[in-house]
């Protein structure tokens, strides 16, 4: 079982990844549930969207202290679900950093030491710039599948599978730089 | 053919399946995506209804006409559909009638976590619950075959992490089951007192024959394991159970009015310790408890917010859960970039008005740094307090009081409200923010949008004609982002001794698809006065030493910033 933990700022294009994971389970004949967030908390807010993919998936949102991978869209993100990271886990972070309200408005800071606090914990983390890689080609708003490309790598999926989940879930006239963007991603070290 | 949907395509799957001929609704978070994916299916009529009440009114015609009917809406919808499905209950149905209802546990987007169950109970009619897609599915077929049935209206029960979680739907086709024929029947369909009393009596014997059928009913179902710990649990709390307590026997209960009590007295005997898990009330609890079946709820498990599987094996094996770190900022939801609300709010704030609110993205108005709002109670609800507000501290306080009210909830329950102000001589200014568009819920349209759910153009409601209609004859349209005529129009109108009504328009800037040049901040000119700041836009940011920038791959271009600057610092072409 692998599960997932995609979390970011409301408008990051979280859901995109989530629908090509459930096309990964669907090719790989494995049961698949994913939970998102609609509504109020699109606005801007804090996002996460689950994912599990293994044999006989029954909570469809992932158990605090059990996520095998976190892909943080956004840094404080990343640092605001850590505690569902199970021992040992991994997580992929953009750089990016986008702030909050209470930063924006200068009632707090932005937490300055994230590096430190991931390299205090027992996890393995990737930091990735998706917005430079996204740029070289040729779109920002692909940032959200070079993370994906990513995940798919750390996660032992394999390339051939992914791209064809891609292939599933992509309009055919956005398909050729988000291949490119997967590629990119998967190969990032 | 099996495909992955949401737990509300699948109800909408349902629905098509199971030959719906009508489905209406008024969108509301977690329910929307059902009447959504029900509008792509051709061979069901759509509608988007102006409110609840409405909305359960039409699917009750369709199917006293023979039409098996769906009506969709979130918990505090069926607040105010209460009034007719009260009487539906004694009625009955012709073609089946299901209405289905969307609990937010956690009020991921509520104003409130009230437990829908109760109006099953209530209104002693049969209700299911589903635990995720594919018996989405299958319980809306099902639950239209029970309407049909029992004679009844069957409520289906979903909650948020099974209306908004994906999981895997066998497809079957649809069974055109065609328009039952109409019999008139004044002792059924027209309760008038005499009548109902007959039917109350009908009530009551067939929610006791439910009762009775409910312990052979196959969604009720008992998987024995071991007998030392047994879960009573319905929906997708029956999922984290199992996955929680891969070893305790579990009665799962498929459907949640009327209880299978023999079903549930055999489950107790066998096991040696027995849960209830149930989000939200105690209402299984209570029932079982009822019953003198020893039991342990609600006195480890809260009656607020959502269960998950780490909440269960810390309460049933004292498993510790990870715990967030809250040090962090927080990161509520904001108004967009370009959002025409920021500029009213902006004025509201600065005039230091009281301010009653309504449901909708403005809620967001409340949050720093405007932190314009005083009310928010539900649809509709800022036009009645506004005039309680006048009529408990007098004309004064009417002079530094409005209403803010968005264009769909405005039609959804507003229009009563300003009848009430203007009948009972109030002097009430009240600001409708038409956005052009239900927004919260992601776009949906309206009646003063002039679109249907389908995108055919339709009688565009004039909303200025409306309130005039009312009584009000001081009305003002002003442009949402001109922060001068907003603040000069409700300087005015609040000087009224009588009604007024501003109509501040401009359509969600999610809406318009216009690519606007961004602007950017002229260092040398900017003195760090702050003033672009008090708005809360998110694409404006300031470092500690007070430097400020506009992020242009945000910024949208509105201007309401450069209106606020009072060095001429803000410029047009920002760049990434």
């Amino acid at each position: 079982m692998a599960n997932i933990l995609i979390v970011g700022v409301g408008g990051q294009g979280t859901l995109l990844a989530s629908r090509v994971l459930g096309n990964y389970a669907v090719l790989t004949g494995q049961d698949c549930k994913l939970s998102e967030v609609h509504g109020m908390s699109q606005r801007g807010g804090s996002v996460v969207t689950h994912v599990r993919v293994g044999q006989n998936v029954l909570s469809p949102i992932v158990a605090v202290g059990d996520a095998d991978i976190i892909i943080a869209f956004e840094k404080l993100e990343a640092l605001r679900w850590r505690h569902y990271l199970k021992k040992g886990g991994m997580i992929v972070v953009n750089e990016q950093e986008i702030l909050p309200m209470p930063v924006i408005t200068g009632a707090m800071e932005y937490p300055k030491d994230i590096d430190s606090k991931f390299a205090a914990m027992d996890t393995k983390v990737l930091y990735i710039n998706a917005a430079e890689l996204a740029r070289e080609c040729g779109n920002v708003k692909v940032a959200n599948v070079i993370m994906l490309g990513a995940l798919a790598k750390n996660l032992g999926f394999k390339y051939e599978d992914i791209i064809e989940a891609v292939k599933m879930t992509v309009p055919a006239r956005f398909l050729d730089i988000n291949l490119l963007a997967i590629e990119k991603g998967y190969n990032v070290k | 053919m099996k495909k992955i949907l949401l737990g509300n395509e699948a109800i909408a799957r349902g629905a098509y399946e199971a030959g719906v001929k009508i489905s209406t609704a008024y969108p509301g978070t977690p329910s929307t995506e059902i009447t959504e994916a029900i509008a792509k299916y051709n061979e069901i009529y759509a509608e988007w209804s102006p409110n609840e009440k409405v909305a359960l009114e039409v699917a009750i015609g369709s199917s006293v006409a023979g039409a098996r009917s769906i009506v969709c809406m979130k918990h505090v919808g069926v607040n105010v559909a209460a009034d007719p499905l009260f009487t539906l209950a004694y009625t009955g149905v012709n073609g089946g009638l299901v209405l289905v209802v969307c609990d937010d546990p956690g009020m991921h987007s509520s104003q409130n976590e009230q437990d829908s169950r109760y109006y099953a109970i209530a209104n002693s009619i049969p209700m299911l619950e589903p635990s995720d897609s594919s018996e989405a599915k299958e319980y809306t077929k099902l639950a239209f075959e029970m309407s049909e049935k029992y004679d009844t209206p069957v409520m289906l029960r979903s909650t948020t992490r099974v209306s908004h979680s994906q999981s895997f739907v066998e497809l079957e086709e649809r069974n055109e089951v065609g328009v039952k024929p109409y019999v008139k029947d004044i002792t059924k369909y027209a309760m008038m007192p005499s009548m109902a009393v007959g039917r109350h009596k009908v009530v009551e014997s067939r929610i006791k024959k439910l009762a009775a059928d409910s312990n052979s009913m196959e969604i009720n179902k008992i998987t024995y394991k071991s007998t030392k710990i047994g879960i009573i649990c319905s929906g997708v709390v029956a999922k984290y159970a199992e996955e929680a307590m891969p070893d305790a026997s579990i009665l799962k209960l498929g459907m949640v009015n009327p209880l299978p009590m023999e079903m549930i007295k055999e489950f107790a005997s066998k096991v040696e310790k027995l849960y209830v898990i149930e989000e939200l009330e105690p209402i299984f609890e209570t029932q079982i408890k009822a019953q003198g079946i020893d039991c342990i709820g609600k006195e480890i498990f809260s009656i607020q917010g959502e269960f998950s599987v780490a909440l269960i094996r810390n309460k049933l094996l004292g498993e510790e859960i990870p715990i967030a770190d809250t040090s962090l900022p927080v990161r509520p939801p904001v108004m967009c970039p370009g959002c025409p609300h920021r500029s009213v709010f902006y004025i509201l704030k600065k005039l230091k008005l009281m301010v009653t609110a309504d449901i909708g993205c403005y809620t967001l108005g409340a949050g720093e740094p405007l932190n314009a709002v005083d009310t928010v109670v539900c649809m509709g609800a800022s036009i009645g307090m506004c005039h309680g507000v006048d009529k408990a501290l007098g004309r004064e306080q009417a002079k530094k009081t409005v209403a803010v009210i968005g264009d769909s909830t405005f039609v959804h329950s507003g229009i009563t409200g300003v009848v009430d102000a203007v009948y009972n001589q109030g002097s009430s200014t009240i600001i409708i923010l038409d956005n052009s568009t239900t927004g919260m819920t992601g776009h949906q349209p309206n009646p003063a949008t002039g679109r249907t759910i389908r995108d055919q153009v339709t009688h565009r409601l004039d909303l200025e004609q409306v309130v005039r209609a009312c009584g009000v004859n001081s009305v003002q349209t002003v442009d949402a982002y001109d922060m001068v005529a907003v603040e000069k129009a409700i300087k005015e109108e609040l000087a009224k001794d009588e009604v007024s009504v501003i109509i501040a328009r401009k359509p969600c800037v999610l809406l318009t698809k216009e690519v606007k040049t961004p602007y950017y901040i002229e260092n040398d000119k900017c003195k760090k006065c702050g003033m672009c700041m008090k708005i809360g836009c998110p694409a404006i940011m300031t470092t500690k030493d007070k430097v400020v920038s506009i992020k242009a791959d945000q910024c949208v271009g509105c201007g309401v910033c450069l209106q606020m600057c009072k060095f001429d610092a803000i410029k047009l072409g920002g760049k990434n």
